[in-house]
This record gives C-alpha cells, sequence and structure tokens, in this order.
C-alpha cells in the first residue's frame, strides 16, 4: 500500500492525520460552506453588513421557503428532471445495443466506428452550437424539453458507448461463444445473455449520465429560454436576477439547484465512482 | 426487435434465409443503427457543417453569402480572439495543476482510519455540483465587500483584492474555481489507482530503500499510468469547454479580458446585435482544430493499447 | 358570476380605449424582460387585469432576465416567437426592424385614441415612417442622492460642475464615495458619459456620435472623458465597480458608502425598500458644464412589440392597445408599481416627488431635446464596444488612447 499505513507510523504523526483530515475537510469545502450559511441568514445582515458574524436570526425556513413558493424554482426543477430522466434513459438503451454491438462482433469498421464515437465525444461544444441550433428549429423543437433531451441522447451515446463496449470487451465470451453454439439467436443473446451482466454498468452509468445532463448550462441557454423549457441550472440566473443583491435568496436557490446531482451521489456512491473510474485502472 | 422474428429457425422465405445466413454480420449493424444515426445527425454532420458555415457571412435567417477565408481573415486582426487565444493557452496549462492536486489529495486520504469513506466523498463532491453553482459560489467567495477571501486576507493584514474585477487576476480567479471540482475528478481517479497499485511492488520497492518521492516516482507513478492517462484527456477536454464558469462569474469581463474561444464564438453567434453565425463559426473552428491534435493523440495512443491488450 | 364581472370590468374601462375588446381567443403568449421584483409584480397583474377582460383568451407569460433577455431575443424572434415581446426604442430596436422581425404596427398609431395621446413619443416609435411598436413607459435619468448626507456635510444640490466637483471633494474628505455605480453589465457607464457627453457637447452632438458621424478620436470626445477623469482621479466612485451589477451597487448609497447614484427613475423602488424613505433620499438634474449648452436628458423608453412571426396578432394588437390606454398607464407607472411616467397624455402621473420632479424636468427643463439613452441610440454592436471602453477607462483612466482608438477602428468596421 502507498503511502505507509498511518497506523505503522509514530504516535504524534497519526495524532497529525486525524485531526488534519477535518481541517482538510472543512478548507477545501469552505466556499460553500459560506454559501450554505448565507442561505440561512435574514435579509437584514446584508443590508447592516454582517456577512460573517453570528447571524441575528436562524431564517433557512423563510429563505428556502421563498425558493420554493415564490418562484419559477420548481417548474425549472421539474423541467430538469423531465430532461435528465429521459436522456439517461435514451442514453443508456441505445449504448447498450452499440457497445454490445462494438463490444462482441468483430468486423472491419468496428474500430473506426469506435473512434467515431470517442472522438465525437471529445469535440469542443462550440463547433456543434449553430448546426444543432438549425437542426432543433427545422425539426421545430426549439425552446422544448425534447429538443434539448434529443441532442444530450446523441451527443452523450459517445461517451456511453465507450463505457459499455469496454465493459462489455471484459465479459467472458465463452457464454455468448456457448449460447451461440446452442443456436440462440443474436437478439436473445443481447437480451437475455448480455443485458442481465451489464446492470452494474447500466446503474453506473445513470447516475454519471444524470449528474452530467442536470449540470448541464450551455445547451439550456443555447436550445431553450424561459420557465416552459429551461432546466434548473439556466433557471438560477434568472432566479438571481429576481433577487439579484438579496444574497440570503440567491445561496438557497443555489444550494436547491445543487442539491440533487449532490443527494444522487450519496445514495449511489459505489456506482458512481465505478463509472467514473472505469479504465482508471488496468 | 426485427431479428428475432428473423432468426426463427426454419423460415422459408428466401430474404429470411439470407438474413439467417448472414446475421451475425447483419446483427451488429441493427445494434448499431439507431446510436449510430443519432449521433451522425447530431454530433458528426455538424462539425462539417461548422467548417462550411465558417466560410459564409450569415445571420442565422437570411440567404447566407459566400465570403472564402474573410471570416479567418478577420479572426487575425481581433483584439477579442487574441485575448481568448491568450486565456484559453492560460487555461490549458494552469487547468492541469487539477492533475497533481488531485494526486496530492489522493495519496492524503488513502488511508484506512475510521470514518476515511465519508471524507473522500467530501473532498469528492465539489465535482457533483454544477458549474453554474461553482461560478456563483466562487464569485461570493471574491466579492470584494463581502468574499471570505478579503475577509481572511483582512485578518492576514493584507488585501483587499478583487480578484474577477482585475483583468489581470480575473483569468487565474476563475480557473482556481475550475480547479475546485477538477481536483476532485482526478483524485477520486488516482484513489481508484492507488487501490490497484501492487502491494508486493511498493513491499519490493520499500526492501530497496525506496521511500516518499523516490517510491511515488519509481514504484508508485508507472503503475498509476492509466489514471494519469484519463486525468490528463478530461482535464484538457475540461479547459478547452470552459464556458459556464466565464458567463456566470464575470459574462467575459471586465472589458472583455476574461474571454475565451468557446465564450467568446456563443457571444458572436448569438448576441443581440445580429448573429454572427460565419464569424462564431469561425472561431468554433480555430478551437476543434486545436482540440482536433488532443483528440489525435488521444485516439492513438488509445488505439495502440487496443493492439497490445 | 363572471359575466357580471366582465359587465363591471367593462364599465371600469374606458369605453373608448376597448374597441374590439369582445371575441378573442386562442393562446397569447407575452415575453417580458421585467424581471426585477417591482415590475414584475406590475405586469403580471396588468396582464391579469387584461386577461379578465378576455376570459377566452389563453395568456401565457414568461419573463426572462433583463441580461440575458438581450441576448436572447434575437433567438426567440427568429426561432419561437412570441405574440408579444418588450423592448427598447430608437436604433436599439433597428436590428429587428431591418430583420423584418418585428411587425409594423402603424394601424395601431394611426388610431385616434393612439394618435392623439401618444404623439410625444411616435418619433421613438418610428423607422422608415412607420410605427413598430408601441412604448409602455418612460423615466427620467438623473442623480439620486442622500438628502440625510448632503444636509449633515451642509452640501446644496450642484448647478454647475464647479459645485458638483466642490460637493464630491468634501464628501471624499468625509471618507466617502461621491458615487455609486455598478459597471458588470457596462451600460450603467453609457449614463454617465452620455450625460457628460449631452452637457458638454450637447445633444446634436451625442445624436452624430451614435450615428456613427464622428470620429472617436475627436477632440470633443476627449474632453467628455477629460470631465470624466476629473471625477475618478478624485476618487468619485466607489472601487470595485466592474463586478457589481446595478443592483448590487444599490447597498453602498442605502449604507452611506456612496451618496448619489447617476441612475433612472427605476432604482428608486428597490432603494425604498431598502429603507431610504423621502426624507433621505432626493434627486437633482445632471449639473450644467459647457455654459450655454441646451440642457438635454435621457429618458429612455421601453415598448412593447408584435414580432413578425407572432401567431395571435390580433390579440396581440388588442394587448398592445389595452397597455397603451389611459388608464392601464396611471396605473402601472404610479410610484408604487414601475415608479415611472406614462406615455399617454391623458393619464395621471402620480403624485411621487420623483415623478413629479422628473416629469417637471423632462417637459420644462429639457430645451435641448431628450435622448434615449446612449446603448438605444447607438448600434448595439457599437454601444457593446464603446461601453467596453467606458468600463476600462473608470478603471484604468490612463488607456484612454488605445481605447478610442479601439473604437474608432469600430466604428469604421460597423457604420
Amino acid at each position: 500500500m502507498f503511502p505507509a499505513p498511518v497506523h505503522r507510523t509514530s504516535p504524534q504523526w497519526q495524532l497529525a492525520y486525524r485531526t488534519l483530515l477535518p481541517l482538510s475537510v472543512f478548507m477545501w469545502l469552505l466556499p460553500l460552506i459560506a454559501v450554505a450559511v448565507f442561505s440561512t441568514r435574514p435579509a437584514e445582515d446584508f443590508t447592516s453588513g454582517n456577512y460573517w458574524g453570528l447571524p441575528s436570526s436562524f431564517e433557512a425556513v423563510a429563505n428556502y421557503g421563498r425558493v420554493f413558493f415564490d418562484s419559477d424554482m420548481p417548474r425549472y426543477l421539474l423541467n430538469s428532471v423531465l430532461i435528465t430522466v429521459p436522456t439517461v434513459v435514451g442514453a443508456v438503451a441505445l449504448s447498450c445495443m452499440t457497445g454490445f454491438a462494438l463490444g462482441v462482433y468483430r468486423f472491419r469498421a468496428n474500430l473506426w466506428i469506435f473512434f467515431m464515437f470517442v472522438a465525437g465525444n471529445f469535440v469542443p461544444f462550440q463547433i456543434l452550437m449553430v448546426p444543432v441550433r438549425d437542426l432543433t428549429l427545422d425539426l421545430g423543437l426549439y425552446n422544448t424539453r425534447t429538443g434539448l433531451v434529443l441532442f444530450h441522447i446523441a451527443f452523450q451515446t459517445g461517451f456511453c458507448t465507450l463505457f459499455m463496449r469496454n465493459f462489455i470487451r471484459a465479459l467472458p465470451f465463452a457464454l455468448i461463444e456457448s449460447a451461440r453454439v446452442e443456436g440462440v439467436s443474436e437478439f436473445r443473446i443481447f437480451r437475455f445473455v448480455v443485458l442481465p451482466l451489464m446492470k452494474p454498468a447500466i446503474a453506473a452509468l445513470a447516475i454519471l449520465i444524470f449528474t452530467f445532463i442536470w449540470n448541464d448550462y450551455f445547451w439550456a441557454v443555447v436550445l431553450t429560454q424561459g420557465s416552459a423549457s429551461q432546466p434548473v441550472t439556466a433557471g438560477i440566473t434568472s432566479f438571481n436576477a429576481q433577487y439579484r443583491a438579496a444574497y440570503h435568496l440567491m445561496s438557497a436557490g443555489s444550494i436547491v439547484a445543487a442539491l440533487p446531482p449532490v443527494a444522487m451521489f450519496f445514495l449511489m456512491q459505489r456506482h458512481f465512482i465505478a463509472g467514473l473510474t472505469l479504465g482508471a485502472v488496468k | 426487435m426485427a431479428d428475432a422474428a428473423f432468426a426463427r429457425p426454419g423460415a422459408g422465405t428466401p430474404t429470411e434465409t439470407w438474413f439467417h445466413r448472414h446475421r451475425r454480420a447483419i446483427a451488429p449493424w441493427l445494434f448499431l443503427a439507431p446510436g449510430v444515426l443519432f449521433f451522425l445527425f447530431y454530433v458528426i454532420f455538424p462539425i462539417f457543417q461548422s467548417f462550411e458555415i465558417s466560410l459564409y457571412k450569415w445571420d442565422g435567417l437570411g440567404e447566407a453569402r459566400y465570403v472564402g477565408v474573410e471570416n479567418y481573415q478577420k479572426l487575425f486582426k481581433d483584439r477579442a480572439f487574441e485575448t481568448s487565444l491568450w486565456n484559453n493557452l492560460k487555461w490549458l496549462v494552469l487547468y492541469l495543476l487539477a492533475v497533481p492536486a488531485g494526486l496530492f489529495i489522493a495519496i492524503f486520504l488513502n488511508q484506512t482510519v475510521t470514518g476515511i469513506r465519508l471524507y473522500k466523498s467530501l473532498f469528492f463532491f465539489p465535482f457533483v455540483i454544477s458549474q453554474v453553482v461553482v461560478g456563483l459560489v466562487f464569485t461570493w467567495f471574491y466579492d470584494p465587500t463581502f468574499g471570505l477571501l478579503n475577509t481572511i486576507l483582512g485578518w492576514l493584514g493584507t488585501g483587499p483584492l478583487n480578484v474577477l474585477g482585475d483583468p489581470t487576476l480575473v483569468t487565474y480567479g476563475i480557473i482556481v474555481a475550475g480547479l475546485w471540482p477538477q481536483t476532485a475528478y482526478c483524485m477520486i481517479l488516482y484513489l481508484t489507482g492507488l487501490n490497484a497499485v501492487d502491494p508486493e511492488q511498493v513491499e519490493a520497492g520499500r526492501l530497496d530503500g525506496a521511500r516518499g518521492w523516490r517510491m511515488l516516482w519509481h514504484v508508485v507513478l508507472p503503475q498509476l499510468r492509466p489514471a494519469t492517462f484519463i486525468a490528463f484527456v478530461v482535464t484538457i477536454i475540461g479547459a478547452l469547454r470552459s464556458f459556464d464558469l466565464i458567463s456566470i462569474m464575470t459574462d467575459g469581463g471586465p472589458f472583455g479580458s476574461s474571454r475565451v474561444l468557446s465564450f467568446y464564438m456563443f457571444e458572436k453567434a448569438l448576441s443581440e446585435y445580429g448573429f454572427r453565425m460565419g464569424y462564431g463559426a469561425a472561431i468554433a473552428v480555430v478551437l476543434f482544430l486545436i482540440m482536433l491534435g488532443f483528440i489525435a493523440y488521444f485516439l492513438w495512443s488509445m488505439q495502440r493499447e487496443e493492439r497490445e491488450g | 358570476m363572471r359575466s357580471m364581472f366582465q359587465a363591471a370590468a367593462l364599465a371600469t374601462a374606458t369605453f373608448l380605449t376597448l374597441p374590439a375588446s369582445a371575441g378573442l381567443s386562442g393562446e397569447l403568449k407575452i415575453f417580458l424582460d421585467t424581471s426585477n421584483p417591482a415590475p414584475r409584480a406590475t405586469m403580471e397583474a396588468m396582464i391579469a387585469r387584461f386577461g379578465a377582460l378576455h376570459p377566452d383568451l389563453n395568456i401565457e407569460t414568461t419573463i426572462i432576465d433583463r441580461e440575458a433577455y438581450k441576448t436572447q431575443i434575437r433567438n426567440f424572434l427568429t426561432a419561437d416567437a412570441p405574440d408579444v415581446a418588450t423592448w427598447y426604442a430608437a436604433n436599439r430596436m433597428r436590428p429587428y426592424v431591418s430583420a423584418g422581425l418585428f411587425e409594423d404596427v402603424s394601424d395601431l398609431w394611426r388610431e385616434p385614441e393612439i394618435a392623439e395621446n401618444l404623439a410625444s413619443t411616435k418619433g421613438a416609435m418610428t423607422i422608415d415612417g412607420k410605427q413598430w411598436g408601441v412604448p409602455y413607459s418612460y423615466y427620467q435619468w438623473g442623480v439620486y442622492y442622500r438628502e440625510d448626507i448632503f444636509n449633515e456635510l451642509g452640501l446644496e444640490e450642484p448647478a454647475t460642475w464647479e459645485e458638483e466637483k466642490a460637493n464630491c471633494a468634501k464628501i471624499v474628505a468625509s471618507g466617502r464615495a461621491c458615487y455609486t455605480i455598478g459597471t458588470k453589465y457596462l451600460w450603467t457607464a453609457g449614463g454617465w458619459f452620455d450625460y457628460l457627453n449631452l452637457r458638454t457637447n450637447g445633444y446634436d452632438f451625442h445624436m452624430a456620435l451614435t450615428q456613427g458621424e464622428v470620429e472617436w478620436t475627436d477632440e470633443r470626445v476627449r474632453a467628455v472623458f477629460a470631465k470624466w477623469r476629473e471625477l475618478i482621479d478624485m476618487g468619485g466612485f466607489i472601487a470595485n465597480h466592474q463586478t457589481y451589477s446595478w443592483q448590487e451597487a444599490l447597498p453602498f448609497i442605502v449604507n452611506g458608502e456612496a451618496t448619489a447614484y447617476l441612475m433612472g427613475n427605476f432604482s428608486v423602488a428597490p432603494m425604498r425598500e431598502a429603507g431610504l424613505t423621502d426624507d433621505k433620499l432626493d434627486f437633482y438634474q445632471f449639473v450644467e458644464i459647457t455654459p450655454g449648452v441646451a440642457k438635454a436628458e435621457d429618458a429612455p423608453t421601453d415598448t412593447f412589440h408584435i414580432p413578425a412571426n407572432a401567431k395571435n396578432k390580433e390579440a396581440a394588437r388588442e394587448f398592445l392597445r389595452y397597455v397603451v390606454s389611459a388608464e392601464n398607464q396611471t396605473i402601472i407607472n404610479n410610484g408604487e408599481n414601475l415608479g415611472q411616467l406614462p406615455i399617454n397624455a391623458q393619464s395621471a402621473i402620480d403624485d411621487d416627488e420623483f415623478l413629479r420632479q422628473g416629469f417637471e424636468m423632462l417637459s420644462r427643463n429639457s430645451p435641448g431635446g431628450v435622448a434615449q439613452f446612449f446603448d438605444r441610440d447607438a448600434p448595439a454592436e457599437m454601444a457593446k464596444a464603446a461601453m467596453e471602453g467606458f468600463q476600462e477607462f473608470m478603471v484604468f483612466p490612463d488607456n484612454l488612447d488605445d481605447i478610442l482608438e479601439r473604437l474608432e477602428s469600430a466604428r469604421q468596421d460597423i457604420y
């Protein structure tokens, strides 16, 4: 193990390590903690310049209440859900199939198609912006959640295929071979042999894509506008415009916007990290 | 799915037998079709369309007028473009600090004391927050009146510093904000990598008297190569994609000094005063060409690995 | 019950303003940029009143952040047009008129109700002899100042540039800044440039400059920056203004760290809400700089337009008629709502300290003319470049030569 385990070192260093841990986490998260503290302060603290002293009262309920009942935030949150969930389902479904095709079959174009997905996944968004906006307009899907979902599915298929293909490559190929010998059709092999084995990959990918899409801002501003279709990342700027300089409310709004992926992460941590670090070890 | 029905053995018509005979050649294409078509229409074709649009003067609405390389010629005289390019370079170089920083934190956290899992999660979770919120959090962190940074600087007897209002500091300030989640990402990659480091080799290194830096450099890092590779890839992509933070934290300011290509392109193409679609596309093409160098390198090393494995 | 309510509503609304109120149906999509709390509530209430008159009309309102709206408007006009959208008068609407994205509403302006009562703003809505929208409000700009601090320091409202500077010197000596400002979104610096320019060189020069007829390296332009620099060098402006929006600059005047704010009258509502009562806050017209130059004011007009791609233009026209009607104008512009000036001559101006002073100033004390605003009189691309330059100048006055050369080359490209 590297570095040497702490319990094998001197007691002084052990003690130092144990105090350093919480301290360093505190420092690391300080900017965020500050915002969380802001979100519980009353408005008067900001007008009177009491930014970092003791809060004059605890107003978390009132502040978060206004975020939920006195703004378009619930609508933006709902939009985010309605954009994120279909994208996750669509991208995972498509990439199960593409990953299967590229992971199991040997044919000449295989590597080229795989590289197309990988390369496309790396391109800067801006090169796609003008044509994708046009395409969405032509489809009559501009400023709809559907338009955003379709693009997200397409783009995420690149990353998901990379992921699924590598995962399937690591599965025991003998299973597929023996199924073929028994005359099972290719589709049934996919459905009943490979798919059940892909469950951990699907879980990991779903949570990853959820986070990516929930946090998307660029495409939200390019393809949608207004509270009818925009997700919460774009909504938070409108929210902030409404409450500009009302830092207690802007902080509360930001926390609300950030929370769903954070909750997802803590709930499904194992899958999340497994997904993120696929390929980080040989 | 169609292919399940087709594959029923013993069906009589010639198409079905033909299909049956070639099903192993056809099946992958059926599985690929939806994903590939989607990807072609939304990702691959648009790349080429952008190249084409960059040769036109077009407001996104009326007739596009072919102007050849005029958009590119204009770029080279455009000071805002020059600023953006320089800032992109700063992003590329400094953003890579996330890799060693992530490694450092990963080594720090790679222990088995009680509660370490929670600490790892807490260190990681800036990565899960959207960049929009990270941008807001750091905007307030830097705020010259009440920001935590200046409060702390005040205690130390220096400052105040208006990071986002100073044209020489602003880009660095935004990069630091970007490093926060990116370091977390690299950290998690390295934590996983460290888990898989061969303990026997480490022990062998210890017997050889390797400790600390030498151990890290000669024994551990070589085994972390896959993690390092991915960390570099995602960080470089992240650096060239930086848009959200700039848009939220400074809107490109003050007086345009924190623009990068991705932001400038958006500004030009979707601005109030007329869509400079062609000009915007030209900026995007430049950005893409920079990226292409890296993409080519990534693909090359991936291909090499494919061959080996 | 509903018909009773309808009848009552019809009775209260003046009969003449609603010639075709019956029978509107379908959807009416309205996009608004009134994202601040007070204007937002005003507009929502106004739309509710209009909706009550047309129960069969399904109205959908979208409110977009005012700064974001500016980058989104062209997008939605071309892509997914609403039936009614807010915008600004004069040159600021020209790009959309030229691109054929705004509907010609000259027919509305021929209706006697509008022709007679809105005559004063017709010019600002006219391009190529046609009208492209209707105004819903306008407001004065000027210096809002802390009356109580002025009293404490023994200062009077200044009338000349020398007095302005003398006041400012005393304010700075008392440890305060003279002016708060937040230039993150640039246009606030445009207000300062406008006033310094209007007072130094006059209205005609302002128009010539914004129309691209004068070089930015002209001596007269430099004279404006020289005046500006006098205030900058004496520490007149708050520090770090480049990181604040205009709202984020408000606490400085509210807390008394700065004593004045060159702003539009819409800033009164948030200042009042933050606790600046009328005995603490007052207003004066921007001082004279070059004697003999007739005083001209900035009085931006906010407008409603019908996008050319709108689907329900009949209902949209009816909505525009309602917006400009005398009664509605009185309501939405009063001190509790927008706190601005009505554009209908038949409307009553609210008995509000600032609205009265503003109306007085614009109707009696602005012989030089009324300008819209720097970014509404100049084409948007020039405005953006120039205001970025103003912001830079306010932080680094020494960069002036470089800035002016850059603006001059931008001018040659743009016009």
